[in-house]
C-alpha cells in the first residue's frame, strides 16, 4: 500500500497561520494502515494543532472527518456538506487524496498534512519499506519476485553493477544488493535460466510520466 | 501564581498504579485533591490521543503509572507506553509545551506511599511551572 508520514507540526501550523476554521480530513485507506492519516491520527493532529494555537492565544476551530477513501469521487463528494464556512482544508491522506479534494473543492485552499513516501510493505509494526515504484511494466516474473527497479540503487534490469560486494550494495555497506538477492532466489527455486533472458530498457515514455499522468481505462467498467 | 492549583490526570495500570493509589487512600496518605485517576487495564493501553485529550481538556500535568519494567502481565505494556510517552514528548516540544508536564513512572502494588509522594512531587513541580498554556 501507499506509505506516508506526517509532516512536522510546525510546517503544518505554518500552512494554517491565516485561518480560524478548517476541515481536517483523514483517509481510512492506505494512510490509516501506515498510521499517518486515519481517524486516530486526525484526532491526534487536531488536538495538537488546537493546543499549539491556543498557546499563541489564537483560536483554531477544526472540523474532523475521515473519509473511507479520499481517492474515490463518491467519498469525496460526501464531504461537500462539511465545508460550510471552512477557510481551508488540511488533508492527511496521500497525495492522491489531497489532489482529489483540491479538484472537488476548487474554491477552498487544500493543504497536505503528510508526506507521501512510497508503495511498500510492513516489515514489523512501525517499520515500512519500499517495494514498488509503479514502473508500469512488471518484471517480477523474471527476477524471482524481487524488484530491481525498486531495490537496486541504479535500477539495473540485467544483473548487478561493479559495486556489489559480498551481497551488499556499495551505497552504504548495509543495503542488500538486489541482484545478489535475485540470483540467490532464482537459484533456490531452480530458475537460474531466467537470468539469460534479456530485459529491454524500459519504455519510460509509455511506462512512466514523460507523457503526463498515466491513465487506465477499463471499457467494461466505464460508464 | 499563588492561587494556581494544578490539575493532574493519572492514568494508572489496574495491576500496579491503581492498586498503589488505592493503597495510599487506604493508608490515609493525603494526595492533592485535584488529581483525577483514570483506571486502565494496562498502561500499554494509554494512547497518545488519551494524553493529548487530557492536556487539551485542562490538565496541567499527566502521570502514567505503569508496572516496573519486565513486570507487565501483558508482557510488553510497559515498553509500549514508554515509546508512546516519548512520542508525545516530541509532540509537546513541537508545540512549545514542557515535556516534564507528562511523566511516566513505574510502581508496584505495594507502592502506596510512593504513589502519594510521586503525585505530591508532580503537584509541586506544576505549581512552580504554572498553568498549562494550551488549555
Amino acid at each position: 500500500m501507499i506509505k506516508a508520514e506526517q509532516k512536522p507540526v510546525d510546517e503544518i501550523l505554518g500552512f494554517l497561520d491565516a485561518y480560524k476554521r478548517i476541515l481536517l480530513v483523514g483517509c481510512n485507506g492506505c494512510a490509516a494502515v501506515c498510521h499517518a492519516g486515519g481517524e486516530r491520527e486526525v484526532a491526534i493532529l487536531a488536538a495538537t494543532l488546537r493546543m499549539a494555537r491556543k498557546k499563541l492565544g489564537q483560536k483554531l476551530e477544526i472540523l474532523e472527518e475521515t473519509s473511507p477513501r479520499q481517492c474515490e469521487p463518491e467519498f469525496v463528494d460526501a464531504l461537500a456538506g462539511k465545508t460550510e464556512d471552512v477557510e481551508a482544508i488540511l488533508s492527511i491522506a496521500c497525495g492522491v487524496g489531497v489532489q482529489a479534494l483540491a479538484e472537488r473543492f476548487s474554491e477552498i485552499p487544500v493543504y497536505p498534512g503528510v508526506n507521501t513516501m512510497f508503495m511498500g510493505k510492513t516489515v514489523e509494526p512501525g517499520v515500512w519499506v519500499e517495494r514498488c515504484q509503479a514502473c508500469g511494466n512488471c518484471v517480477l516474473h523474471l527476477t524471482g519476485g524481487i524488484c530491481p527497479v525498486t531495490r537496486c540503487a541504479k535500477q539495473l534490469l540485467n544483473g548487478p553493477c561493479g559495486g556489489s560486494r559480498d551481497g551488499v550494495c556499495e551505497i552504504d555497506g548495509e543495503t542488500p544488493c538486489a541482484w545478489q538477492a535475485i540470483y540467490d532466489r532464482l537459484k533456490a527455486t531452480g530458475q537460474l535460466d531466467r537470468l539469460e533472458l534479456f530485459v529491454p530498457a524500459k519504455r519510460w515514455g509509455r511506462e512512466s510520466r514523460d507523457r503526463g499522468p498515466r491513465t487506465i481505462v477499463r471499457g467494461d467498467l466505464k460508464q | 501564581m499563588g492561587s494556581f492549583v494544578p490539575r493532574i490526570v493519572a492514568f494508572c495500570c489496574d495491576r500496579s498504579g491503581y492498586r498503589a493509589a488505592d493503597m495510599a487512600g487506604g493508608l490515609g496518605i493525603s494526595v492533592p485533591e485535584t488529581i483525577e485517576v483514570v483506571r486502565v487495564p494496562c498502561a500499554g493501553r494509554v494512547d497518545a490521543l488519551h494524553i493529548l485529550r487530557a492536556l487539551e481538556s485542562g490538565a496541567d500535568g499527566v502521570l502514567i503509572v505503569a508496572c516496573h519494567r519486565g513486570n507487565c502481565r501483558s508482557l510488553t505494556g510497559d515498553l509500549a507506553v514508554r515509546a508512546r510517552t516519548e512520542h508525545v514528548h516530541e509532540i509537546m516540544e513541537r508545540i512549545g509545551l514542557k515535556r516534564e508536564r507528562l511523566e511516566l513512572c513505574n510502581l508496584s502494588v505495594q507502592d502506596g506511599p510512593k504513589f502519594a509522594e510521586t503525585v505530591r512531587r508532580k503537584f509541586e513541580y506544576l505549581k512552580e511551572l504554572g498553568p498549562n498554556p494550551t488549555r
